[in-house]
């Protein structure tokens, strides 16, 4: 048991699970409780493997997760991937770098580039941000989602040069719009192979417009602005290797990418485009990370070191403060109850929920992606995600949710309802309650247990077992559930 | 005399892209014929209106409807320099922001101003899962049914009693007496509500009685659904619905065809419906798209346009043509499209102002000339 003075390792470490991760099961945090925090840590940024359900045994059982077309394939793909993964926080910092540079299929039609999009993120999601900045200013999903084919010499358009550094790195305030026209003159021949094919392509099929396969970068010098530039006060032929490395040598950059992350994984902060009025929540968190970011050569896994390892990230107050996103409700929930060690349709429900919920994944509101915090929930998405948990965990199929009731029903007696309830919460994760929601369940579970003696009928494994169900679905449907 | 009722606006969201030409069809237009020699609805197939236009052969009950003047038809309809991205358009539709990516959705705005404590957590009521852009609003409760007879909390505990003693748990873990902070206090708040619109609703379909049967198509679900609230009388102004899909690249001219027959024949339903409750008076309907579609054909279907047709449905609307058909020749089209000539803030201004008496201007964030609809608007 836990005690209620001081916060025990085992807390600290389902914290930092809920945060890097989806959730930790009850064995996980158990085994990580074994080697400590800050192994934990390390065991997080540098996963020993990274495994999780092949793809080829997935697309022979879906065949439109191998066309990836439209979003219910590219989305339950990534799915699968968050529900079954063996390095959690790569997953995670894709999630965070797809909200940050939130590209959109809608707009792209084809799925693919955006996968492989996803795939750079995880590549280079907890390295160099340089190499990552690099990275996207070559992919062709961004190029094409900000209009970058359409940036030529003497015919600027500013779509990417401006969301670079407006959204990408360092946040309006930090630079003029003589700037944002000088950097979009950087980029000007950052643009896809063949481009004349897929517009000939576009005009003949809109259902697929850029063909099947994935696009590739290609820098055309022929069509670069190799005229004087000055960006940020440094002057010369600014190509936009140059640019990049300009905004990765700024304070700004610096604090503006620490802002993001804390927000993603410390406490909910405010949307973003009030960030350049009201400072941040934790100035000095900020600096620490922002302090990490240029001590290690622009790390973002060090930043995230730094994090997880401060006072401020294991403070009572950072714990169990941020609202869930829906793809942390529905992952967590499938992560907790099992099930997936093969395809299963289930995955597209898992999906659409994620989407009924307000985050349809690869399908970003707008370029500023999900705002997050309290924006995740209003009375419809509120339903959904009790009703998604709830029916996840109350679903004795699951292997998971087996395990949990097989082992809880013998539990089921007179008079040890709290004993009962607590076990349910340990099995969720450690699952931390409000003393007044807690005692709410056990009163709920102390009434069914009575309610026992009159089940004629059913056998009395089968009525202690449904005992078990109901109150696993009725603590995954409380705000404290909501909350990593 | 039927007593003076607020007025309620229902919307049918056309998704994906109704092909206006073959929807309300210009079918002894030359250029019509033209540019659809793969998809053209014919004489012997069309549904005849008046001046050289006809209606899609699914939308029969429409013409009914028209026939007693009770369908405006809202032509050339749009905004400036159209999106084709079926995401990006239909997100202009919800905010009524054409020029930069909008947060908040005019019906959302809308209902702010007609329940603006939020005292009421049904005001605004949408049949489908997931929140329509169109009815986010910061702090506005919508309620999204999917299936109005399994609606509710906690749906996947399967005894009645223990979902009930569930429920009533649920509703004390979330009081404002438990928890600490404001986000607690948010989420309590959040979930109460949610947990008061589905007791609400849940209440409408034992109160409805009706002999009007509705037709066994996946939407007709969703307007008896309406019916049930509504003539339940628990105060919602804004009704949301969605069907499609009319993303017709290929094989339009069944699918859009059977798309406006289940539509249709669901309308007219829902229509009698409201008249033999004496409740017809009170209730207008919105039939939109995202965008019309490409002039010319591709072989099977037509492509992502620009240029679209409205509907208004309702016994207080006035019948008939708005606007003028956008010319269908080639000279005159913007990139293959018909050019709009119809601002669609124009029409949610008829409907904020007009029909649910809010101000128009702070939602549409301009003024835009009113096509003027409604029986007693005047011209």
């Amino acid at each position: 048991m836990v005690t209620s003075s001081s916060v025990s390792q085992t807390q600290l470490i389902s914290h930092l699970l809920r945060r890097a991760g989806f959730g930790g099961t009850r064995e996980e945090i158990d085994s990580f409780v074994k080697i400590g925090y800050e192994a934990t840590v390390d065991h997080l940024l540098d996963p020993p493997t990274v495994e999780s359900m092949p793809q080829d045994i997935i697309r022979r059982y879906h065949v439109d997760q191998s066309d990836l077309r439209i979003q219910p394939a590219t989305g339950s793909n990534w799915i699968y991937r968050m529900v079954t993964t063996t390095a959690p926080l790569q997953e995670k910092i894709a999630l965070f770098w797809h909200r940050v540079f939130a590209t959109g299929q809608t707009k792209l039609i084809q799925g693919k580039v955006i996968m492989t999009q996803l795939q750079m993120f995880r590549d280079l999601g907890l390295g160099n941000y340089r190499d990552l900045l690099l990275g996207l200013s070559r992919d062709p999903a961004m190029l094409m989602w900000l209009d970058n084919q359409d940036n030529h010499n003497g015919a600027i358009n500013e779509n990417y040069g401006r969301e670079i550094l407006e959204l990408f790195s360092m946040g309006v305030g930090n630079y003029t719009e003589k700037d944002i026209y000088e950097c979009s003159r950087a980029f000007t021949g950052w643009t896809i192979a063949n481009e004349p094919y897929n517009a000939q392509k576009m005009r003949n099929n809109t259902a697929r417009p850029y063909g099947y396969i994935g696009w590739q970068f290609r820098y055309d010098d022929s069509d670069h602005d190799h005229g004087d530039k000055e960006f940020l006060g440094e002057k010369g032929d600014l190509n936009g290797e140059d640019i990049v490395d300009i905004i990765c040598k700024q304070r700004a950059t610096a604090r503006f990418i620490a802002r993001h992350l804390y927000h993603a994984f410390v406490s909910d902060e405010l949307p973003v485009p009030q960030w350049p009025h009201i400072g941040p929540r934790d100035p000095e968190a900020i600096e620490i990370m922002a302090d990490a970011y240029f001590k290690s050569g622009y790390s973002i896994g060090e930043m995230l070191r730094a994090t997880f390892n401060s006072d401020f990230f294991k403070a009572e107050a950072a714990r169990n403060a941020r609202i869930k996103s829906p793809v942390e409700v529905v992952v967590g929930s499938l992560r907790l109850a099992g099930g997936y060690e093969w395809p299963t349709w289930d995955v597209y429900d898992a999906n659409a929920s994620c989407g009924f919920m307000g985050q349809s994944l690869l399908a970003p509101p707008s370029v500023e992606g999900w705002q997050g915090g309290e924006d995740w929930v209003s009375t419809g998405s509120m339903m959904q995600r009790v009703n998604y948990a709830s029916k996840v965990l109350g679903d004795a199929e699951r292997p998971g949710v087996r395990t949990m009731v097989e082992e809880l029903s013998r539990e089921v007696k007179p008079g040890n309802a709290a004993a009962l309830v607590d076990a349910c919460l340990e099995r969720l994760g450690y699952l931390e309650l409000e003393a007044a929601t807690r005692q709410e369940i056990v009163d709920f579970a102390a009434d069914q247990v009575g309610g026992l003696s009159g089940s004629a009928g059913e056998s009395k494994n089968f009525a202690a077992e449904r005992v078990v169900v109901s109150i696993l679905q009725l603590a995954v449907a409380t705000r404290e559930f909501q909350m990593a | 005399m039927a007593e003076k009722r607020d007025k309620v606006l229902v919307v049918i969201q056309l998704s994906g892209g109704n092909d206006y030409l073959n929807c309300v069809v210009p079918y002894e237009n030359g250029h019509y014929k033209d540019a659809r020699p793969n998809l053209k609805i014919t004489d012997d197939r069309v549904i005849p209106l008046d001046n050289g236009l006809g209606l899609n052969p699914g939308m029969g009950p429409v013409k009914d409807l028209y026939d007693r003047g009770k369908v405006a038809i809202m032509h050339g309809i749009g905004y400036p320099e159209p999106n084709r991205s079926h995401f990006r358009s239909m997100d202009i539709w919800h905010t009524a922001e054409p020029t930069k990516v909008g947060d908040k959705g005019w019906l959302g705005q809308a209902v702010q101003e007609l329940d603006p404590n939020g005292e009421n957590v049904v005001t605004a009521v949408n049949f489908s899962n997931g929140l329509p852009r169109a009815l986010a609003a910061p702090g506005v409760p919508v309620a999204s049914v999917g299936d109005l007879n399994n609606y509710g909390l906690l749906t996947g505990i399967d005894g009645q009693q223990q979902r009930e003693k569930a429920l009533s748990t649920f509703n004390r873990i979330y009081s404002p007496a438990i928890g600490s902070g404001a986000v607690m206090d948010y989420l309590g708040k959040t979930g109460q509500d949610a947990l008061r619109g589905a007791e609400i609703l849940s209440t409408a379909p034992g109160k409805y009685h009706s002999n009007v049967e509705y037709p066994d198509n996946p939407f007709a679900s969703s307007l008896k659904g309406v019916a049930q609230v509504h003539m339940a009388d628990l105060g919602t102004r804004v009704f949301y619905t969605q069907y499609g899909s009319f993303d017709t690249h290929a094989d339009e001219v069944k699918t859009q065809e059977r798309l406006w027959h289940h539509i249709s024949d669901s309308l007219a339903a829902f229509y009698q419906d409201l008249e033999e409750a004496g409740r017809s008076e009170e209730v207008m309907v919105l039939m939109f798209s995202e965008f019309g579609r490409r002039v010319k054909d591709n072989g099977t279907g037509t492509d992502h346009g620009s240029g679209g047709v409205s509907f208004l449905v309702g016994d207080q609307v006035k019948g008939g043509h708005y606007n003028e058909y956008p010319e269908i020749e080639t000279s005159a089209l913007v990139e293959g499209d018909l050019r709009f000539n119809n601002d669609f803030r124009g029409l949610y201004t008829d409907i904020l102002e007009d029909w649910l008496s809010v101000d128009a201007k702070p939602i549409v964030q301009g003024q835009y000339e009113k096509n003027r609809p409604f029986v007693g608007s005047t011209n």
